[in-house]
């Protein structure tokens, strides 16, 4: 007795779960080109650039709206944040960033976003929904790195020449409390539960561990990659892995994504990636992380779990940042 | 204010409602919290005066748009005087900039003592050699600290070093060795020195001789150019300059690179274009070694001269940017030091922990044996950035910055 009725609920079911499966792989990330005018689109099953999406004047600072449906994009000599459809890929509407935008971080709500302005030495506020500034808050000079904590409680942006990262109150939208910190900070990033926050200084040539409630600096973690000269090293983006266990640092033009471990701050490996790496981000599955490098136009593919470089995609001019969504 | 108002109107909800303990409370913890803010900001924030010395800017250039804008140098000073103040408003410390010139000859000694009196510990200078030590000799028994932001003579980091200046400027020899790195890396080793009749042009061509046996290249012939006096500039002047300038030119060996020695800007920015043979320019003119110009956008530097522009509306000059590093300096050591006492922030200063960054891609140091800063040299041609020296391949034990100027083995500088 063979009832066709239960290959059709089968295959139905292989079909759901294909479907189900699928969006759990299928992802795409936004690769901003800082001298292309452009965002490339890699689709992270094929590893390729799928399309190009033209943008303003020298794109950098780049994330995916919380509901997947924008990709906001800082078009810094254009001084306006662009918003790109990601169902369409094109331009739909521009957010009042103030002038010079370069990094800029969403708050865990997704309602705020929040703009460094370096050369007005302040932080933008924009209301997502209205997509109107709703306020300024001023801070040191050339602020540059900027990062919500994971409570949404407060806004951490570094100024690089006044070497400080500000901690910001975003309900009452004013300075609280500054950290000192070494040459140059750049990029900024918390633990998942927010027991950490990290901050590269370029200059310096570190990466600081600060401890978010005491605001002090716990421990200061040196870079030293043998054959290399010590200004060659330049630590910009951070990402860390959801589970707090590993944190990756770009090192800028030593062409290396130093891994760091979470718990003991060592560095545990040098990974050798594109010429001057910038920013990363990691595919929502938290399996790989995409580094954009900035002078040999590609994006390096690391697998978090081998820590091994597997794939280099091609993309445009000078790629600074990277956003992920799904596809 | 806001906070002084809401702890008022707190207040004054208490008397009228004596009874709520809750209120009482409430009054407490708001007292407690306006402590401990102003504890962390400091009511009265520390002020720390910095002096900026110097004498009158030359006029005497060969290109129209040579010519310093008034505030050349001070404006310098006045932009790190703002980013000094933006970090200080985090950490409750105030700078101010106290403007002191004088004339070409005079002996700086009652300026510095009236700098001194003022409470002011650190002085950038923009003065010739002669009135720099004077000042510096002068400022001792009163504990001053120069930063020297002009003076490019290697005396002042050699035999004459003294133990109270800081030199930001750099010196003829760091220039010259930046500007040979990159002209030896192009194999353009052989070179035609020209240089002026002046002292200071001699001693441009004596740091240009140095460079060329440091690192390779060849001088195969050198001419003197005469200053004979006269106007730069003069409504005929084009036709009669041209013949000089390949009067001056055509009786050289075959070279690869014409280098000029002309601080004195009497001839050399006549030479581009107009050389017996076609050969490129360097040295006083064509390719420069340099601190700043206007074109620089690396390493963040687009976000200084914006800022720069949009206070003063004009370009930054190299000589600004040295008074902003000297101004800079004093800042950077009072926010990590935190504190205004002179002697313990030049000590800090002076030790390895200290460094500044100068939007030049790295952080710089002072050399512990003559107080030099050490700096990449721009190599800039006038429109554009050309090259930043050190140049890869030119390696050093200690920092590949010491491959510019004297290093530590041959100094001639006992600090004291």
């Amino acid at each position: 007795m063979i009832d066709t009725g239960v290959f059709r609920q089968l295959g139905l079911a292989i079909i759901a779960l294909a479907s189900m499966t699928a969006p759990s792989f299928a992802f795409t990330a936004y690769v901003s080109n800082e001298k292309g005018n452009s965002v490339s689109v890699v689709d992270t099953d094929t590893m390729a650039t799928v399309a190009t999406i033209k943008t303003g004047e020298r794109p950098r600072g780049i994330e995916v709206s919380r509901d997947g449906k924008f990709v906001f994009v800082a078009a810094g000599d254009d001084n306006t944040i662009q918003v790109i459809d990601t169902a369409t890929r094109k331009i739909v509407g521009e957010l009042p960033s103030g002038p010079d935008p370069e990094q800029f971080a969403l708050d865990p709500a997704g309602k705020f976003l929040y703009v460094a302005n370096e050369d007005d030495a302040a932080v933008t506020v924009i209301d997502l929904e209205t997509r109107k500034a709703v306020a300024k808050v001023a801070v040191g000079v050339e602020p540059e790195g900027i990062v919500v904590s994971p409570d949404g409680k407060f806004v951490v942006c570094t100024s690089e020449t006044t070497s400080m990262a500000h901690f910001i109150d975003t309900a009452e939208r004013k300075v609280v409390a500054n950290v000192l910190l070494g040459s140059r900070p750049r990029a900024a990033a918390f633990k998942t539960d927010g027991s950490e926050l990290w901050i590269t200084s370029e200059v310096g040539g570190g990466l600081s561990i600060v401890d978010p409630t005491t605001r002090k600096i716990k421990k200061l973690v040196h870079f030293d990659i043998p054959g290399l000269r010590s200004e060659k090293i330049q630590p910009v983006g951070i990402n860390i892995t959801r589970d707090g266990k590993l944190g990756f640092v770009h090192l800028g033009p030593s062409n290396r994504v130093a891994v760091v471990d979470g718990a003991t701050h060592e560095v545990l490996k040098y990974l050798l990636v594109g010429q001057r790496v910038w920013h990363g981000a990691f595919t929502p599955d938290g399996k790989y992380l995409l580094a954009a490098n900035g002078l040999s136009n590609d994006v390096s593919v690391i697998d978090v779990a081998s820590l091994k470089v597997i794939k280099s995609i091609q993309v445009g001019e000078l790629p600074w940042g990277v956003a992920i969504g799904s596809k | 204010m806001g906070r002084h108002a809401a702890l008022h109107r707190s207040l004054r909800n208490l008397s009228r409602k004596p009874h709520s303990t809750a209120m009482l409370w409430h009054a407490v913890i708001f007292c407690i919290a306006v402590g401990w803010i102003s504890m962390s900001v400091a009511a009265e924030p520390q002020r720390i005066k910095i002096g900026y010395l110097h004498g009158p800017l030359s006029k005497e250039k060969i290109s129209l748009i040579d010519i310093p804008a008034a505030n050349d140098g001070l404006a310098g000073a006045q932009l790190a005087i703002d980013d000094n103040n933006t970090t200080g408003r985090f950490v409750g410390q105030q700078f101010e900039l106290i403007d002191s010139s004088i004339k070409d000859g005079d002996d700086p000694a009652a300026a510095v003592n009236a700098l001194a009196d003022q409470g002011i510990a650190f002085i950038a200078t923009n003065l010739p050699a002669g009135q720099l030590l004077q000042a510096a000799d002068a400022g001792k028994a009163r504990g001053e600290i120069l930063i020297n932001a002009g003076a490019p003579d290697e005396r002042l980091r050699e035999q004459d070093c003294r133990a109270n200046v800081i030199h930001v400027a750099p010196s003829r020899f760091m220039l010259a060795d930046g500007l040979a790195q990159y002209l030896v890396l192009k194999k353009w080793r052989r070179w035609f020195l020209v240089s002026g009749s002046h002292d200071s042009d001699k001693l441009f061509a004596e740091a240009l001789r140095h460079a060329a046996t440091r690192f390779g290249a060849k001088i195969v012939a050198e001419k003197e150019f005469k200053d004979t006096g006269g106007a730069r500039r003069t409504d005929s002047g084009i036709v009669e300059v041209q013949r000089q300038m390949i009067d001056l030119t055509q009786s050289a060996p075959d070279y690869d690179i014409l280098v000029a020695a002309d601080e004195s800007e009497v001839f050399a920015g006549y030479l581009p274009y107009r050389t017996w043979t076609p050969r490129p320019v360097a040295g006083s003119a064509g390719l420069v070694p340099t601190t700043w110009d206007a074109a620089f956008d690396q390493w963040g530097a687009l976000q200084l001269q914006n800022r720069f522009k949009k206070r003063f509306q004009r370009f930054m000059t190299p000589l600004d940017m040295q008074l902003w590093t000297a101004v800079r300096i004093v800042g950077e050591a009072a926010s990590h030091a935190n504190t205004t006492d002179a002697a313990k922030l030049f000590a800090y200063i002076k030790s390895p922990d200290f460094s500044i960054a100068a939007f030049k891609g790295q952080k710089l140091t002072l050399r512990d044996w003559n107080l030099q800063l050490r700096q990449p040299i721009l190599l800039f041609d006038g429109r554009n950035t050309v090259s930043i020296s050190p140049q890869e391949g030119f390696l050093h034990q200690v920092s590949e910055l010491d491959t510019l100027g004297l290093d530590r083995p041959e100094t001639k500088c006992k600090l004291q």
